[in-house]
């Protein structure tokens, strides 16, 4: 594809497409939809974190005012899907499948939903939850990831494929690290976290027929969220329909369908009207997913002048008894440094907790901060600078896949991030550096992370009146898609900004994968060049056909709008659209564009990298620390919304103080529950917490990963936050912290 | 007060099921005293209607108490229960979903609205307590189609990502400018640490509540 107009444009700083709508209150969340005669619901969540439900007494509920139902495994319609396939259903496996909510009375994990109480409204539903009153034949659990390490087993996945990114991997000499001159071996420690979006989970079911179903649901994919619906009631999928325009914040936990989600389907189906439920915060800790607490160990080993020999990487996260969770933890230690030798082993263990799902920046966040902390380690030990080790170290081409790079420019992110954290100002020796009473630590991390592309379908129409309107099924979960998308159109068309419309999350509209994996600037950022193309390419057709010449030859790249009119480049010829469409007698144009992954992905490695720098302050006597400045750098490739982008590498850094120093989910293992189960508890950044935060873009486009040239942002945002934070307390204390979140006990 | 009062409540429905005894809890007893009272002040009705079992819904008439209030300058008069809080009834009864659930407890700030001029979460507040009152939420920020310049300065300086906690943050920002808590950035952020983002949006709306300071909003 011929880029040489779309090169000349420079994406400029624009406001959100949508803003306006966020600050009046008019943006519609999903348990923002006023249906008539709608109903409440409110779940009740088992006291046990293993065992069976005894009985139900459901009488006071039943009877409380304007209850309508009180729904359980006693009394639940049969969900079709819940039926396994070739199995006994009376014995049905539940290892691999989501939790089937009310479908017998087997509890795998504390506050799984049992019950639902439906009522008119929901201080009467909550009123009636309140009455229920549930007893259980309790069974001995295991809760405790460290407690019952030695279960740890290889994912089903990885035994099935040995090339799955989760299967053992070995280069190189297995003894290398036992010969390296210079060995350092650590264990780190990563609590479980919660993604604890400020919009609680909800979904309106609405069954609008017997066999049509519409659900107003949170999810980061009204497709998967389609596709999983119309799977489970047995639906073709034409009937069920997923709405979900605004998204309060998800970090991953929309990536899944969740029990919660067909308890209110159920409900609806049973009282026969739509049925709102929205999750209480206390069960956004246990319904919805979370960061699994994991467990790593490296060895690395070096030559004394910082070549690294060695690294041997082990993993262990939890996941449920009922379906296998598993992520990318040991991925980047397979290809971020030019290490000879590695091996990793990633493994899993069931306990009986609920699911995880990938949280921001997912496992490599988790393993960036066993990875970047040993950087760190080893290059102390050695006595070199942290960013020269790591220069020392840098990869020309990928060592894992053994290709070239598709972009990667990581030394602008290091000279850039130097300078502006003020890196010589550290010293080489921790506990140097003073400001008043407090210690002072400057460190750094790197992050990274693959740049997925996936199929996209965009359908773009242009009216008369010059306003470019399009539609894709993929949602925002608050990145600025939509503005993201609009940069997109208008840098192609040159169609004013305010002329464009970019309609998404609804599953009616054309295909998209899901808002994950830093993927959706990739995949619909092209959809849209694509439609924007094909739409170009209509008018010059027209254009020549009514006998203006120099439209003959011309290509979609040649044309752009200036205001109304369309000039060729580089040739005077220009036309109206007004007049265009006159001459052709014609409303609108229109297109449907699919764009998909090429080949360069078999031939390159594609990632995207990023680089966060610390300054911290740290009180001696009382162990407070502050973070005092943060910079991030990425090599994301082009930058279309540089205002909005920026925010997001804020709101990584932001989500990685969390990480590094207060964020944590304390499990009560004698209950098998969380102790900290609302916002008071569990430590999520405040204002006071967050210093100014600066970020720098590389900008260059990566044009092998998709026509765009963007590699994805959300992700690295977050990943190499937390290692840098915890580097640099070490470095203004000489204290390695290796179990986050690293709190003022562990350093007094 | 409130918030103990609510915790408690709370704690008792997700928590202890089991020692609830629905024959000797407040409700029940409400309800039969209600019952009672109708009974006395009507016998042939109620004795009538307690025959079709219809006890509940007597219970339910009376049991919700008339409140007047203005919300962003339109006077309400609502039948409300007393344990409705002013949050819930914003958001379904009054349809002013602007005003955000986040946590339910006072810990986020989201449900921020303005009760005489003054921040409020309105969570914790229960609606009966406003009789009379002016409560402004983030739909009566603007005048019509001009937005407040708090509205315009987080548009401007991007501060929000998903913007669920927008409104509440934006109601605080207005408000800790009133009080005299935004004269410098520490003050801010500290003043400001009641507004959870969970997208951390934190300095780009200090960034704008500065704007809005040096601006001329008075303190």
């Amino acid at each position: 594809m011929n880029e040489a107009f779309f090169d000349k444009k420079e994406y400029k700083p624009l406001d959100r497409v949508d803003g306006r709508l966020k600050v009046t209150g008019a943006a519609q969340y999903s348990a923002e939809y006023p249906l008539p005669n709608m109903a409440y619901a409110v779940l009740v969540g088992s006291r046990i974190a293993k065992g069976t439900i005894k009985s139900i007494d459901t009488k006071a509920a039943e009877r409380a005012p304007g209850v309508l139902a009180v729904i359980s495994h006693m009394n639940a319609i049969k969900v079709p899907g819940y039926q396994p396939k070739g199995e006994h259903p009376s014995e049905p496996s539940t290892n691999g499948q989501p939790l089937r909510v009310f479908f017998d009375n087997k509890i795998y994990s504390n506050d799984q939903p049992i019950v639902a109480v439906v009522a008119v409204s929901l201080e009467k539903a909550q009123h009636g939850a309140s009455l229920v009153k549930v007893q259980y034949n309790k069974e001995q659990h295991q809760t405790d990831l460290e407690a019952n390490a030695k279960a740890a087993k290889l994912p089903e996945a990885a035994k099935k494929n040995p090339k799955s990114p989760t299967a053992d991997y070995d280069r190189g000499q297995k003894d290398a690290f036992e010969n390296s001159a210079v060995k350092i071996e650590a264990e780190y420690v990563l609590p479980t976290e919660m993604h604890n979006p400020m919009e609680l989970q909800a979904i309106i079911a609405h069954w609008e027929a017997d066999d049509k179903l519409t659900v107003y649901d949170k999810v980061q994919g009204t497709k998967m969220t389609q596709k999983n619906f119309a799977k489970e009631w047995n639906l073709p999928e034409e009937n069920v329909k997923c709405i979900t325009t605004f998204v309060g914040g998800a970090f991953g936990n929309g990536l899944h369908n969740w029990p919660h989600e067909t308890a209110a389907i159920i409900a609806a189906k049973q009282v026969k009207r739509p049925v709102k439920l929205v999750l209480t915060r206390e069960q956004m800790f246990t319904m919805v997913g979370y960061r699994p607490r994991t467990w790593q160990k490296i060895q690395m080993g070096a030559t004394q002048d910082g070549k690294l020999v060695a690294i041997n990487h082990e993993s262990i996260g939890q996941t449920s008894t009922y379906e296998e969770f598993t992520e990318s933890t040991l991925q980047q230690t397979r290809m971020m440094y030019a290490s000879p030798n590695v091996s990793t082993r990633y493994r899993i263990l069931p306990l009986n907790v609920a699911t995880p799902i990938w949280m921001r920046g997912p496992g490599e966040a988790t393993g960036a901060f066993g990875l970047e902390s040993a950087m760190d380690e080893m290059a102390h030990v050695i006595g070199m600078d942290p960013i020269d080790f790591r220069l020392a170290n840098y990869t020309e081409s990928d060592p894992d896949k053994k290709m070239p790079w598709s972009t990667k420019y990581m030394r602008e992110c290091y000279e850039e991030g130097k300078k502006r954290i003020g890196w010589e100002n550290r010293k080489l020796k921790p506990g140097e550096v003073r400001d008043g009473e407090w210690l002072v630590g400057y460190g750094m991390g790197t992050g990274t992370f693959g740049a997925n592309r996936s199929s996209a379908t965009v359908h773009a129409e242009l009216n008369k009146e010059g306003n470019l309107i399009m539609h894709c099924a993929i949602t925002d979960i608050g990145p600025g898609t939509g503005t993201a998308m609009v940069q997109i159109a208008s840098n192609a068309t040159g169609i004013p900004t305010e002329k464009i419309t970019f309609h998404l999350g609804s599953s009616e509209f054309p295909n998209a994968g899901l808002q994950g994996g830093s993927s959706t600037v990739n995949s619909v950022g092209p959809a849209v060049l694509s439609a924007c193309n094909a739409l170009k390419e209509q008018l010059i057709t027209m254009a020549a056909a009514k006998g203006n010449a120099a439209f003959n030859s011309a290509k979609a790249d040649d044309l752009m709008f200036d205001k109304n009119e369309l000039q060729l480049g580089g040739k005077s010829a220009k036309t109206t659209l007004a007049d265009l469409f006159k001459q052709n007698n014609i409303e609108k144009i229109e297109t449907t564009k699919e764009s998909k992954p090429d080949e360069n992905r078999t031939k390159y490695s594609m990632y995207a990298f990023s680089m966060h720098f610390a300054k911290v302050h740290v009180h001696p006597f009382t162990g407070q620390v502050r973070v005092k400045k943060i910079v991030c750098c990425a090599d994301a490739g082009t930058i279309v919304s540089p205002k909005t982008a920026a925010s997001q590498m804020i709101g990584g850094a932001t989500g990685g103080i969390g990480m590094a120093l207060t964020e944590d989910a304390v499990m009560d293992h004698r209950f098998g529950r969380y102790v900290t189960k609302d916002l008071a508890d569990y430590h999520m950044p405040v204002h006071a917490d967050v210093p100014d935060i600066d970020v720098y873009f590389v900008n260059k486009p990566d044009l092998l990963a998709d026509p765009v040239g963007s590699k994805g942002l959300g992700e690295i945002a977050i990943i190499g936050v937390a290692p840098a934070i915890a580097n640099a307390v070490f470095n203004a204390t000489g204290k390695r912290i290796r179990e986050l979140p690293i709190t003022p006990d562990k350093l007094i | 007060m409130h918030q103990s009062t609510f915790t408690m409540n709370q704690d008792n429905a997700s928590e202890k099921p089991e020692k609830l005894h629905s024959s000797d809890s407040r409700r029940d007893f409400l309800k039969t005293t209600s019952i009672l009272t109708a009974i006395a002040v009507a016998p042939a009705t109620v004795a009538k209607a307690a025959k079709h079992e219809l006890g509940e819904k007597i219970s339910v008439a009376l049991e919700t108490t008339p409140v007047s209030f203005k919300v962003n300058g339109v006077k309400k008069q609502l039948n409300l229960e007393p344990r409705s809080t002013l949050l819930d009834v914003l958001r379904e009864q009054l349809n002013l979903t602007g005003t955000k659930k986040g946590c339910d407890y006072g810990q986020c700030g989201a449900c921020t609205v303005h009760v005489n001029g003054q921040r409020v979460l309105s969570c914790l507040s229960l609606a009966v307590m406003h009789e009379g009152e002016e409560i402004t939420t983030i739909e009566g920020l603007a005048k019509g189609e001009e937005l407040h310049p708090m509205q315009q300065a987080f548009i401007k300086h991007d501060g929000f990502q998903c913007g669920y906690c927008t409104p509440g943050q934006i109601m605080s920002a207005v408000a800790c400018i009133n009080e005299g808590h935004a004269n410098n950035e520490d003050d801010i952020r500290e003043f400001m640490s009641g507004n959870i983002c969970r997208c951390g949006a934190y300095p780009n709306i200090v960034k704008a509540i500065q704007e809005v300071k040096n601006g001329g909003q008075k303190s």
